[in-house]
């Protein structure tokens, strides 16, 4: 038995329901009538997440070190030349983000799989727009966490400018939760579907462009020096397509989970 | 109404297509001769600038073709009809591969203008994400075998890209720029105007009638996965005489 299927056998709480439960039961409970408010479906459901991966965090762990592991390869497709090691460090912070979030999605939807659990959650009467959110918001949290975990690393290889590391970590929140909240909506998609592996980079890479190019753009200022200010700008760029993003994924993704 | 009326092929669509394909088939010969032929060579980049005639009303298309998928997916999503799916499918399809052509149009007149095939000027770059970006839908098709969650989620899926097209051109502009600015009827002579022009309409029955044709084949094909089977007693038995 794997380790998310006993932690979510041990759990308890709201959104927790054993995925085998009888139909009957949740038939009796009016469809748009939910047992509590969205709010607390929300963090129910953000609880459960967190919980799900604190449970296998060898798994999370695992996910950090692919990242280093990628900062490590892309440093040997430059060469060892510390300077420009040491300018292309913002690009190859978000390159190695990037390909440990497609990792981190797709496990968070691995155990919605497993005996029709996703099905289990929406006969609860829990609102798919609240599971969203809270399934959006933990992978937010880990992938801010992976993202913090390789700073280290990026410190150690790259040598950057260290002043201005509380600004970097505020970068790594603005563009990791710009991964996650459609991120979270194609690795919904990607995960009932086979080649789900290649699937949900392939939709999700080109839909993240601006993304990368704002946080390598930012990212690099930061690291290097912003003589005329412009990171904001770029970290502007990011706080809109979160704007955007974050209400449009939450809209669509009813209908992604829907039956 | 959600998603149950069969899709059915139009009676009159293969009769509406051919005569697009044949008026654009005209437009393109006529556009392409004044292009060619008529309208003088450009001062600057010479013969080479030619490729305009086809390249602009391409792009112009191309984000018209897009336009449309986009418009399908919200029917597809607020109308759950089938008949909005295959359209989603063939305007997806022309969308791809008019940004592909865009692509690779571009790049044989960057080679001799600016001496690079590729440049990393806002909409050639927005193009080439693009092209990714609806492939990828594509293939999401191709991968979903449910045809309900098919068509909403290749709809979603279209949507979201859809919205990223601003947003991405508008990160690529201020990341570099060197792309000359549009061409519009208004910044061309007037000498190069009509072959545009009759260029843009050629291109855009081309796209409407090969829509109108690939959607209708989505239809059949949809209307052939979701029959349900022969009852047993209507299959077709062996007769004597054929064994």
């Amino acid at each position: 038995m794997s380790a998310p299927l006993r932690a979510r056998d041990r759990a308890s709480g709201p959104a927790e329901a054993r995925p085998a439960a009888p139909r009957g039961v949740a038939a009796t409970r009016p469809r748009g009538k939910p047992s509590a408010g969205p709010a607390a479906q929300l963090l129910a459901a953000f609880r459960k997440d967190l919980l799900l991966s604190w449970r296998s965090r060898a798994q999370a762990m695992a996910v950090v070190v692919f990242g280093a592991t990628a900062l490590l390869l892309l440093s040997f497709a430059v060469g060892p030349d510390a300077a420009s090691l040491r300018r292309f460090a913002g690009g190859f912070l978000w390159v190695a983000l990037l390909f440990s979030s497609t990792l981190a999605l797709a496990e968070s939807f691995r155990a919605e799989g497993e005996q029709k659990a996703l099905e289990g959650l929406l006969l609860l009467a829990a609102s798919p727009v609240s599971l969203f959110y809270g399934k959006a918001l933990a992978n937010w949290l880990q992938l801010l966490l992976v993202g913090i975990g390789l700073l280290p690393i990026l410190v150690v290889l790259y040598d950057p400018d260290l002043s201005r590391m509380p600004a970097l970590a505020g970068l790594l929140a603005l563009g990791s939760a710009a991964l996650s909240a459609p991120g979270t909506l194609y690795a919904g998609m990607a995960s009932q579907v086979r080649a789900q592996q290649v699937l949900l980079p392939l939709l999700l890479f080109p839909l993240v462009v601006p993304v990368l190019l704002a946080a390598v753009k930012a990212s690099s200022l930061l690291l290097l020096g912003d003589p005329m200010g412009q990171a904001g700008a770029w970290a502007l760029l990011l706080a809109a397509f979160n704007g955007i993003y974050w209400p449009l994924c939450g809209l669509l993704f009813s209908t992604v989970i829907e039956e | 109404m959600a998603f149950d009326v069969l899709p059915q092929p139009s009676p009159r669509a293969p009769r509406v297509a051919a005569a697009l394909l044949a008026a654009s088939a005209a437009l393109l010969a006529v556009g392409s001769y004044i292009g060619l032929f008529v309208a003088p060579p450009e001062h600057y980049m010479g013969e080479v600038q030619r490729i305009m005639y086809v390249h602009v009303p391409t792009a112009w298309n191309a984000m018209l073709a897009l336009t449309f998928a986009f418009v399908s997916a919200l029917f597809v999503l607020f109308k759950q009809d089938w008949r909005w799916d295959a359209r989603l499918e063939a305007w997806l399809e022309i969308g791809v591969i008019l940004s592909f052509l865009l692509c690779a149009q571009g790049s044989i007149w960057a080679k001799p203008t600016w001496g690079v095939w590729w440049d990393w000027d806002p909409r050639l770059t927005t193009t080439a994400v693009l092209c990714f970006a609806f492939v990828g839908i594509l293939a999401l098709r191709r991968f979903v075998e449910d045809p309900v969650k098919r068509a909403t989620w290749s709809a979603v899926a279209t949507i979201v890209a859809y919205v990223d097209v601003p947003i991405v051109y508008f990160s690529v502009k201020w990341w570099n720029s060197l792309h000359q600015t549009q061409s519009t009827p208004q910044t061309v002579a007037s000498s190069m105007v009509t072959p545009l022009r009759i260029n843009a309409f050629g291109v855009l029955f081309l796209m409407a009638g090969l829509a109108i044709l690939r959607s209708q084949l989505a239809r059949r094909k949809l209307a052939a996965e979701l029959a349900p089977p022969l009852p047993e007693s209507n299959r077709l038995e062996p007769t004597g005489g054929v064994a």
